[in-house]
């Protein structure tokens, strides 16, 4: 127990202080895991959207494929990526593995069809004749689906905190894309594993306090912002 | 509302100065223990300060670490594997092969030690001896150098271990496999620098040391610039010297002094390998 409360003091000490190596990766984590679910809100909520709208043949066997992505685990993303970017894979020319930008791709990966799936169940729990009112309304289709996703941004909103959440506590896809290389691509996740083997188990402790304040903090403003209204 | 924010976000993100997002540099593929024990923390920025040049340390076990360096997928390795080292510079994978530095090896337990092996000389004789007593031990079992060394001494020990019940691969780095041996009160071979770092949370006793088996000698090897021609072999090359220059050495001999009391690593640079340990 002693070494948990030695961590809690641990955290104090490096946020008080603005333990300068302890910011930098607190802030670099933002940005990968920020950028990331950006990238992912961007594909994620259109494909959503359209799968959602739309009627095709094999509509429920690719529904089934995204709810299974948003399983996706994030070593095998990682693995499969990491020979995607390898000098002599595929991808090699991009000459992007260990550096920020391999990570952001993983975690896009991961947080894409989380982002996609959450979309498509809220687009879809719209009342289907809303649509067909919004069009008898002169809209054009496209004003439709912005109208649409404006109704549905609660739980739209939703998926941006669990797209958010997804990658932000990633640990097995980030390490092997990224390398937790010092100052460079060392995040608060992969900061805590390698911490906790190097038996600096006050500093692990430390680090995980932290990525869960910061979660909170992102989660907060979200929610904030979720909630503005009034419950219906 | 939500746009405002989504905007702003969105500009922090981007306009942020941060680190350039995709730098070229040095691959360095390495061992734990070097990463672990905070040796390449110093070690690095004197060399990236020197050259102006950027390594990506990527920490992994040896075995890990030469598979990297066959692919192509990394400039220069810092090892602790002699015998796959020997047969990756056979292979061609390598061009050149120095000598940078030793430790030793250490048989742990839990100062109880049932399999009474204190202050056993020979330590495949000390291997023998948990065997035939049946008690736990803890394998890295991740092909890394540490793990190779006790594959050796088992061979050497002659005695089945694989499958048995006693003997339990965690598959994890040597802090944790540490970590498991002492919550489990096992025995594990591991190298002094880890166990030294780690000393004060485990509970476990140095019982066996200083036997010839199990010095702890890590090599640089530069990958076959011919075989892979993507790989960064001036970079490779340039840390390859840095590491037995005058000035790493000096810093290799003092490092740990302050924290532990004795040094980590003993510098190597210019000895023969069958010079060392006597």
């Amino acid at each position: 127990m002693d070494i948990i409360l030695e961590g809690i003091g641990q955290a104090f000490i490096l946020l008080v202080t603005f333990d300068p190596e302890v910011i930098g990766i607190t802030w670099f984590s933002l940005k990968v895991s920020g950028t990331a679910t950006l990238i992912s809100l961007v594909i994620g909520m259109s494909a959503g959207t359209a799968v959602a709208l739309a009627q095709f043949p094999g509509r429920r066997f690719v529904v089934s494929l995204i709810n299974t992505g948003m399983a996706l685990p994030p070593v095998v993303v990682g693995l499969f990526v990491t020979i995607f970017l390898w000098r002599n894979g595929p991808l090699g020319f991009l000459e992007i593995l260990y550096t920020p930008a391999a990570m952001i791709l993983a975690q896009a990966i991961i947080a894409t069809p989380i982002v996609m799936g959450i979309s498509l169940a809220s687009m879809q729990q719209l009342p289907r004749k809303l649509r067909l009112q919004i069009l008898a309304l002169g809209a054009t289709r496209l004003q439709m689906v912005w109208i649409l996703i404006r109704e549905a941004r609660l739980p739209l909103l939703a998926a941006v905190m669990a797209g958010f959440g997804g990658v932000i506590s990633e640990v097995g896809a980030s390490i092997m894309v990224g390398g937790n290389i010092k100052g460079y691509t060392r995040v608060l996740t992969t900061a805590t594993v390698m911490e906790t083997s190097r038996g600096n188990f006050d500093i692990a402790i430390a680090l995980s306090i932290i990525l869960l304040l910061f979660a909170y903090a992102i989660n907060l403003v979200l929610t904030y912002v979720q909630q503005r209204e009034r419950p219906r | 509302m939500g746009k405002r924010l989504f905007s702003l976000l969105l500009g922090l993100l981007l306009l942020a100065p941060g680190p350039c997002w995709a730098q070229r540099g040095v691959i360095l593929a390495t061992t734990t223990s070097t990463q672990d024990s905070g040796l390449l923390d110093v070690l690095i920025p004197m060399f990236e300060k020197k050259t102006g040049s950027f390594v990506k340390t990527i920490a992994v076990g040896s075995g890990q670490a030469m598979a990297m360096g066959a692919r192509g997928e990394a400039d220069v390795l810092l090892v602790h594997s002699p015998a796959a080292e020997k047969k990756f510079m056979a292979d061609g994978d390598g061009v050149e092969r120095r000598l940078v530095m030793h430790n030793d090896f250490i048989i742990v337990g839990p100062p109880a030690d049932p399999a009474k092996i204190r202050g056993t000389k020979r330590a495949a004789e000390a291997f023998r001896k948990i065997a035939a007593s049946g008690s736990i031990f803890t394998s890295r079992g991740d092909h890394s150098g540490t793990h190779a060394k006790e594959q050796a001494i088992w061979k050497a020990a002659g005695v089945p271990h694989e499958g048995q019940r006693w003997y339990q691969q965690t598959g994890l780095g040597m802090g944790q496999t540490l970590a498991v041996a002492a919550e489990k009160k096992a025995y594990t071979l591991a190298d002094r620098g880890t166990y030294l770092a780690l000393k004060k949370r485990l509970g476990l006793d140095i019982l066996v040391e200083g036997d010839g088996i199990l010095l702890n000698i890590y090599h640089v090897i530069e990958v076959n610039p011919r075989k892979w021609p993507k790989a960064n072999f001036a970079g490779g090359k340039a840390f390859a010297d840095f590491m037995v220059s005058k000035d790493a050495q000096a810093v290799i001999k003092t490092f740990g002094v302050a924290k532990f009391g004795s040094p980590l690593f003993f510098p190597d640079a210019g000895k023969k390998e069958e010079a060392l340990g006597k």
